[in-house]
């Protein structure tokens, strides 16, 4: 079938600003809105820039604003969108060109909650036991594939650049409420301050755009109840 | 760039920020007209005499279904806040917020509207 795209161009070297651009390619509605791209790119324009690795669903590289909401291009089936398939970068990162957004300023934020065991006392000589019941405090936010897609869809990231946004905040609840990390306080102190989790506003668009199913929402509300009581439980 | 299609949840918070800057409007105004009886009295009655306008009484009724909506969006927003666990349910709280709003909307309408009919003609 003939599948209608129109992607959101932009070319910093040659462009005043963005503008769309029509595709049709030959598609089998089984196809992945990742396929139709590959097809534009290898058929029709290859100088169309976007970022795609495993194509999926695992690496998290081609998150994009499909049809007006996040979503990994991978996991989309062409004949669950409608048509024309509108394509856009993610909100609120710089694009560096076309889909291709720069995505440095997200992982600074991932890398200053910490993201790895923190140990404060003397290291055990045996491995580290945990219950299945304090590893399921934190098995939802395990799954989270840094993609973007859902701090990219939050109106409080949109409006402040500098909030935490609740990717680095679910990767910070994966630490925060596992039984063997000792380096929860700290963590907990970054979060609290302005430009961390008390900007959440429960908008709830996270939870609809994140491509693994977080209830990410629900762990930025664990968080702040962690804070507001002093303790995790 | 287009808009992002986000579900109820933004719709939700949306409509909260609106009805909160609504209130918020109405409370400014509301201190500066009460504040006019530092004049005197002739002048506050003459200028609250505005508001029995009919096109008054249609921003009460504004006035109302805002105040209505922020306070039991405001308690589903609460809920989430302090019960992590509920947020699964959000779509449903909101759904019970709508239903509340117009339970508790339409009866207080119909009555205000009456008011003002009243007051058209009496």
């Amino acid at each position: 079938m003939d599948v209608r795209f129109e992607i959101l161009r932009f070319d910093p070297a040659r462009d005043a600003k963005p503008h769309w651009e029509d595709y049709t390619v030959e598609l089998e509605p089984t196809d992945r809105v990742l396929d139709g791209l590959e097809k534009i790119k290898g058929e029709r324009d290859g100088s169309i820039g976007y970022r795609r690795s495993c194509a999926h669903g695992v690496c998290g590289s081609d998150a994009m604003k499909i049809n007006g909401r996040n979503r990994l291009a991978c996991k989309v089936l062409i004949r669950s969108v409608r048509q024309p398939i509108r394509i856009e970068p993610m909100m609120g990162f710089t694009v560096h060109k076309d889909l291709l957004v720069d995505m440095e300023p997200f992982f600074k934020k991932y890398r200053s909650i910490r993201p790895y065991l923190i140990e404060a006392s003397e290291r055990p000589d045996a491995e580290r036991l945990q219950s299945p019941e304090n590893r399921e405090k934190f098995d939802d936010t395990t799954k989270c594939i840094l993609c973007g897609a859902c701090t990219t869809s939050c109106p409080s990231f949109w409006a402040d650049p500098n909030y935490v946004g609740p990717a680095a905040i679910v990767q910070a609840h994966r630490f925060i409420f596992d039984s063997r990390d000792e380096g929860k306080e700290e963590r907990l102190k970054i979060l609290n301050e302005r430009e961390g989790v008390w900007a959440c506003r429960t908008v709830f668009n996270c939870v609809d755009a994140c491509p693994r199913g977080i209830q990410v929402t629900r762990a930025i509300g664990e968080v702040k109840q962690a804070l507001t009581r002093g303790k995790v439980d | 760039m287009s808009l992002y299609r986000g579900g109820i949840g933004q719709w939700a918070w949306l409509l909260h920020r609106l009805s909160g800057l609504g209130v918020l409007l109405f409370l400014v105004i509301h201190i500066l007209d009460t504040a006019l009886v530092l004049w005197g009295a002739d002048l506050y009655n003459r200028v609250i005499a505005i508001y029995r306008m009919p096109i008054f009484g249609i921003g009460e009724i504004g006035l109302f279904a805002a105040v209505l909506f922020h306070a039991l969006n405001g308690i589903r927003v609460v809920a989430v806040d302090f019960r992590p666990a509920w947020s699964v349910y959000h779509k449903q709280m909101f759904q019970a917020v709508v239903v509340l709003f117009f339970l508790i909307f339409i009866p207080v309408a119909v009555i205000m509207t009456g008011h003002i009919l009243e007051g058209m003609h009496g």
